[in-house]
């Protein structure tokens, strides 16, 4: 089986005029950007200061892997970052129902997701570094030296919460989203990773309602102010 | 006609945006330097892929190189940086301004090798220091405690 899963063939959602290879690109990048966007909403109410510094730190993080990912699939559209991450409509971005959960306040919730996501990045992250393309395979390398410390941070916290029934039942909850990450190929690993049953996942298709008003919220100026720069 | 070594010079007299003690010579952050003609070709390769500072880094070489006479143009590398790139002059000037140089050798990938790991304190020089937070200000940094002078103080990530 490939390691690279940005040669599979084209999923439900590809759209005829954006080349598969850009678009599963866009894939991680929505996945980082929308997940950096969710973790920024901690900044300034997390249970302690420490935990604002990390949370806040992870979201500047996850926006910088997005914004390489758009440059690599910009590089291909003949566009630029910025579009392609605000420019588009909600409906159009390719990103996992599982990074569009609102789970603040929730920390249970939210470190669930922490540790599930960084545990299934891991992996989606490994398949990308043996790419053909010596772009993505070389971006991957890049951002896996840096995810290493969110992988330290979730898998210390998920060690910390393992048997607090409020963490278990977050993670029975957002199991199915977690899986959705994942190409189909991937997901044993991410079984054995958690030790967790395959159940029917959601899939990386549909978006949840909770997309929208996010969406709303971060393109805000750059809709009302068409290419504004600050 | 500006030479690479002006170059290297010039860069060398720029101070990292969020640290301003170290230059970007000095963080090993410019990979390679290529004059041709009347056109300097600058490699350079941020800390940390959602660093803030890349394009004021970008900005602050060209408008150097712009001042030597040469057009400048500035290309991030395909190699990543290491913080085992920060030369010996800079992990010094990072102490000296309180902050721990990071560990050498590859970014850790649990929790144990982090705190295996004997930092300095930067203000008095105990290693009875610990790990208060693997997050700190910026990405490249964490935030450790000083047991002996009670003081906390950042440390480079080792990436």
């Amino acid at each position: 089986m490939s390691e690279d899963n940005l040669t599979k063939p084209a999923g439900s959602r590809s759209k005829g005029s954006v080349p598969e290879s850009a678009q599963r690109i866009l894939e991680l990048a929505d996945d980082e950007l929308i997940l950096g966007w969710r973790n920024s909403e901690w900044t300034g109410i997390a249970p302690f200061l420490e935990e604002d510094v990390a949370f806040s730190s992870i979201a500047q993080t996850e926006i910088g892997h997005a914004r390489a990912w758009y440059e690599l699939a910009a590089k291909e559209l003949g566009t630029d970052a910025d579009a392609l991450a605000f420019d588009r409509d909600s409906d159009d971005y390719r990103c996992a129902p599982f990074v569009e959960l609102r789970l603040v306040p929730d920390w249970a919730q939210t470190i669930a997701r922490h540790w599930l996501y960084e545990t299934a990045d891991a992996i989606r992250i490994k398949a990308l570094k043996a790419s053909d393309d010596p772009d993505v395979a070389g971006l991957a390398g890049k951002i896996d030296r840096e995810e290493a410390y969110h992988r330290i941070h979730a898998d210390m916290w998920a060690d910390r919460l393992r048997e607090e029934r409020r963490f278990t039942e977050a993670l029975d909850s957002l199991w199915p989203y977690a899986l959705g990450l994942l190409d189909k190929e991937q997901r044993d690993r991410l079984s054995e990773a958690t030790g967790r049953e395959q159940v029917e996942a959601v899939e990386r298709r549909g978006h949840t309602g909770e997309l929208r008003p996010l969406w709303e919220e971060m393109t805000m100026v750059r809709r009302s102010i068409p290419g504004a720069a600050w | 006609m500006v030479t690479a070594e002006q170059v290297w010079e010039a860069l060398a007299e720029i101070p990292d945006p969020e640290i301003p003690a170290v230059s970007l010579v000095d963080l090993g952050v410019v990979r390679d330097v290529a004059v041709e003609g009347g056109k300097v070709r600058v490699e350079f390769t941020p800390t940390f892929l959602g660093c803030p500072a890349v394009e004021v880094m970008r900005a602050q070489m060209a408008e150097r190189i712009n001042e030597l006479g040469a057009e400048a143009e500035i290309e991030i590398a395909a190699e990543g940086w290491s913080s085992d790139r920060i030369t010996p002059e800079g992990r010094r000037k990072l102490a000296e301004s309180g902050f721990a140089p990071p560990a050498p050798g590859a970014a850790p990938t649990t929790l144990l090798q982090i705190q295996e790991v004997i930092s300095r304190c930067p203000y008095c020089g105990s290693t009875d220091t610990r790990l208060e937070n693997l997050f700190g200000p910026t990405p490249c940094r964490s935030i450790r405690y000083c047991a002996s002078c009670r003081q906390p103080f950042e440390q480079f990530k080792t990436l």
